[in-house]
């Protein structure tokens, strides 16, 4: 498989997640970790906020990784970021610093933490492994978590939208903006390269099915991954200097037509159990409205 | 050696300390009455004279979270902040201790709300005591800028390897013009060796710092270590004071300074800039006949606890004042002092005046005054009747 | 100055913190004779558990020991040519 020019087989095999973690079978952000590893190898220092990798890296006085990893509370880590990467320039050292933080730790509590560090250009990659909810302390609801889920502060359905943050992001106007899925690997791996090339503030949003907070067998995670795109619920795009494409896997779904029903999305998570088809209908505008705004930036 | 006789502020001599500690990396969030600090070492950035980065970041909890990256990562890297800003960094204060990570921030001491209030007390500054970092205060700006400069060796000494925090009052000093001598670049360089720290993130080099402990007794060990590496600081103070002193001919003691001590019957103790209405006040009582010295506390963490009883012991009583309250018990000062006096079977009177919170002006006259009814309070009736007094002047 | 040393919060790496391979309720195994060693099992483990080895019996490979059984391998397998086998 070749995608954007990278082969599968040209991929490093170093392992930079470990055996032996301690991740949920089926885990998508264990997947992620794995890719940022194939793209940046040994130049990563990672920058961890409070979530569930901070649980997948294992006791100490060991861990279940091989990058170098800065753990960090929670709404501080693009600020740590930023101090890691300045001194580094200070030192004329190469290094690529990546925040790897959960839906909370970017959209919630690390909001303004991370739009500073937007804001001033500092030279990051924040990656959001976005699983839709606070999965590390039992599934409670984020302003991430879509319309309509099921979590265990929302026992009815959660009444409000997700927030759009790559879009944010992009109001920022930082040099690059992209949306990525566990569910395709290369894209994400081409993506996670092509930010490392720029000098700058970069920003990452990997969406993350969850078998545990989601409510689905762990053999599924990369089906739900690809019926999120191909239903349009989730979009892969990329934005470079404020130009924003939509990457090949999702460009099939800009028309409407193409889609599958995102009923078929819904049913294979228990967490949409209780979603009546008045609300489905409200999600499927919610999707159609997500698009169309997208689509005025390309 | 070159002495440069400046007129700095007490926020200037901070900002003037750190140039000539060669910080490289500062960040910070602008808050009253720390902001001059960082508007000078910007303007020193930004003209040239100090080679540094300067991160402005959103807020305080990511002044020190920059800072801490920024350490954790190699450099030497400084912050600043006062009350509702030290408040909001407080997280990272403990986060940055538990890392033994060195790094230096001056506290530009001013009471907490509500209601609003810019003037000085050391509510802000007394609050951080158990989260450990050292911690010292000045009493004036020349001991201002030595201080920080001290403090940068001692925290990155391998018997340390802590954060630490300098205070200084609010107005007081912050915005208060003294003469400052500022030493040649030459004399700091030779003291201040090249950055030291436990361990350097670096891209290749895989470690973690502050994942789960597998077994809670580990944590506690490392609290432990924490604890019994702030007790030792005090053999480095004294170190890193003296041989400051050889260098520019000014030492404070260390830990603690006496003045007028060694005949004293009477102490009084004290930390912050009010300390020089101290020394007036013991030089009035002293006229008047009374038996009286000063011990000034230059370190609140490590507590001098030793060097305190040393001093007090055969004494007939002593008066501690606290610009600071721990609502509901005493003042902090004061607690610490009759619990490591009362360990060590100092049996003096501890009598603990709570004054000038919020700002509210104390004068060597009003101190005198306080301390004179104490004195003859315990002359009279051998006991001290009200042991937290509140004086509001 | 002798080196002093501290009791820091530091982790090193290590393989196998956990033997993982004891959550498994159902194994993957692995048929080689229909495999196509197009690597997406390899690719897509979420726990870095398939090894690719690439010997004259099979191109890919299990570690059971810390395999936690979660089937994603068989169920991205093109030729479905990795079965999940309840655990004994």
């Amino acid at each position: 498989m070749i995608v954007g020019g990278i082969s599968i087989r040209e991929l490093p095999r170093k392992k930079y997640l470990l055996p032996g973690n301690s991740s949920c079978p089926g885990c998508p952000e264990a997947l992620g970790l794995r890719y940022l590893g194939m793209a940046l190898g040994d130049r990563v220092i990672l920058v961890v906020p409070a979530g569930c990798s901070t649980v997948i890296e294992g006791l100490a006085p060991n861990y279940s990784m091989r990058f170098p990893i800065v753990n960090v509370p929670f709404a501080s880590a693009d600020a740590v970021a930023s101090g890691v990467a300045t001194a580094k320039e200070v030192l004329g050292e190469d290094a690529v610093v990546v925040v790897w933080a959960g839906d909370g730790a970017t959209a919630d509590i690390g909001f303004a933490t991370l739009s500073g560090a937007a804001e001033r250009g500092d030279n990051i990659i924040h990656i959001c492994v976005d699983n839709e909810a606070y999965m590390n302390t039992g599934i409670q609801r984020s302003s991430l978590t879509p319309y309509g889920a099921w979590t265990t502060t929302t026992w009815t359905g959660k009444k409000e939208r997700k927030k759009d943050v790559p879009l944010i992001m992009l109001m920022h106007k930082v040099p690059y903006v992209a949306t990525a899925s566990v569910g395709y690997p290369m894209d994400f791996i081409e993506k996670l390269r092509r930010a490392a090339s720029i000098k700058g503030f970069k920003y990452i949003h990997l969406h993350a099915p969850c078998p545990t907070g989601w409510r689905f067998d762990p053999s599924l995670t990369v089906e739900v991954a690809k019926l999120a795109v191909e239903t349009g619920m989730w979009i892969l795009f990329e934005a470079i200097n404020g130009k924003v494409k939509i990457s090949p896997s999702s460009l099939p779904y800009r028309d409407r037509s193409r889609r599958k029903p995102i009923r078929d999305y819904i049913k294979i998570q228990g967490r949409f159990r209780a979603l009546t088809d008045k609300e489905l209908r409200k999600l499927e505008s919610m999707v159609d409205d997500v698009w169309d705004t997208l689509i005025k930036f390309t | 050696m070159k002495l440069v006789v400046m007129h700095l502020t007490g926020n200037y001599a901070v900002a003037w300390a750190v140039k000539l500690s060669r910080v490289k990396v500062v960040s910070a969030y602008p808050i009253t009455p720390q902001t001059t600090i960082v508007e000078k070492i910007s303007e020193f950035i930004e003209s040239g004279m100090m080679d540094a980065k300067i991160v402005r970041v959103e807020s305080e909890h990511s002044a020190l979270a920059t800072v801490f990256g920024a350490a954790s990562s190699g450099v030497r890297a400084f912050t600043a902040t006062s009350s509702h800003g030290l408040m909001y960094m407080y997280e990272m204060v403990w986060w940055s201790a538990g890392a033994r990570v060195p790094i230096v921030m001056a506290i530009v001491t001013r009471t907490i709300g509500a209601p609003w209030n810019i003037w000085s007390d050391h509510s802000d500054f007394m609050s951080q005591r158990d989260t450990g970092w050292l911690m010292i205060f000045a009493e004036h700006n020349q001991e201002v800028l030595d201080s920080v400069i001290q403090l940068f060796r001692i925290t990155e000494d391998p018997r340390v390897y802590l954060p630490g925090m300098i205070a200084l009052d609010a107005f007081i000093l912050s915005h208060t013009t003294e003469p400052v001598d500022v030493p040649d670049q030459s004399l700091v360089d030779s003291f201040l060796p090249s950055r030291r720290q436990p361990y350097t993130f670096k891209s290749g080099d895989p470690i973690t710092m502050g994942n789960l402990p597998s077994n809670p007794r580990d944590n506690m060990k490392m609290r432990w270590d924490v604890h019994e590496s702030l007790v030792a600081a005090k053999k480095v103070i004294m170190e890193v004071d003296r041989e400051w002193g050889e260098l520019t001919g000014r030492s404070y003691g260390g830990l603690i300074e006496c003045y007028r001590c060694s005949d004293a019957k009477y102490f009084i103790i004290g930390v912050g800039a009010w300390v020089g209405d101290m020394r007036e006040a013991v030089d009035m009582l002293r006229s008047e006949g009374y038996e009286v010295g000063l011990i000034k506390l230059r370190f609140v963490r490590p507590f001098p606890a030793e060097e305190l009883a040393e001093v007090v012991r055969g004494g007939k009583g002593a008066i501690v004042f606290d610009r600071s309250v721990s609502a509901g018990s005493a003042g902090p000062l004061y607690l610490d002092t009759v619990a490591h006096l009362g360990a060590l079977n100092v049996g003096v009177p501890v009598k603990n005046v709570i004054a000038g919170i919020a700002g509210v002006d104390v004068t060597y006259n009003d101190i005198a005054g306080v301390v004179r009814s104490f004195i003859e309070e315990i002359e009279s009736k051998g006991v001290v009747s009200n042991y937290v007094e509140w004086y509001f002047g | 100055m002798s080196e002093i040393s501290h009791i820091l919060p530091l982790s090193k790496p290590k393989e196998g913190i956990s033997k993982t391979g004891t959550w498994r309720l159902k194994k993957p195994v692995i048929d080689h004779s229909k495999c196509v060693k197009c690597l997406m099992c390899w690719l897509h483990c979420p726990e870095s558990t398939i090894d690719v080895v690439e010997s004259s019996e099979k191109f890919v490979e299990v570690n059971y020991e810390f395999c936690k059984g979660c089937g994603v391998c068989a169920n991205v397998c093109p030729v479905k040519a990795i079965s999940m086998v309840p655990e004994g």
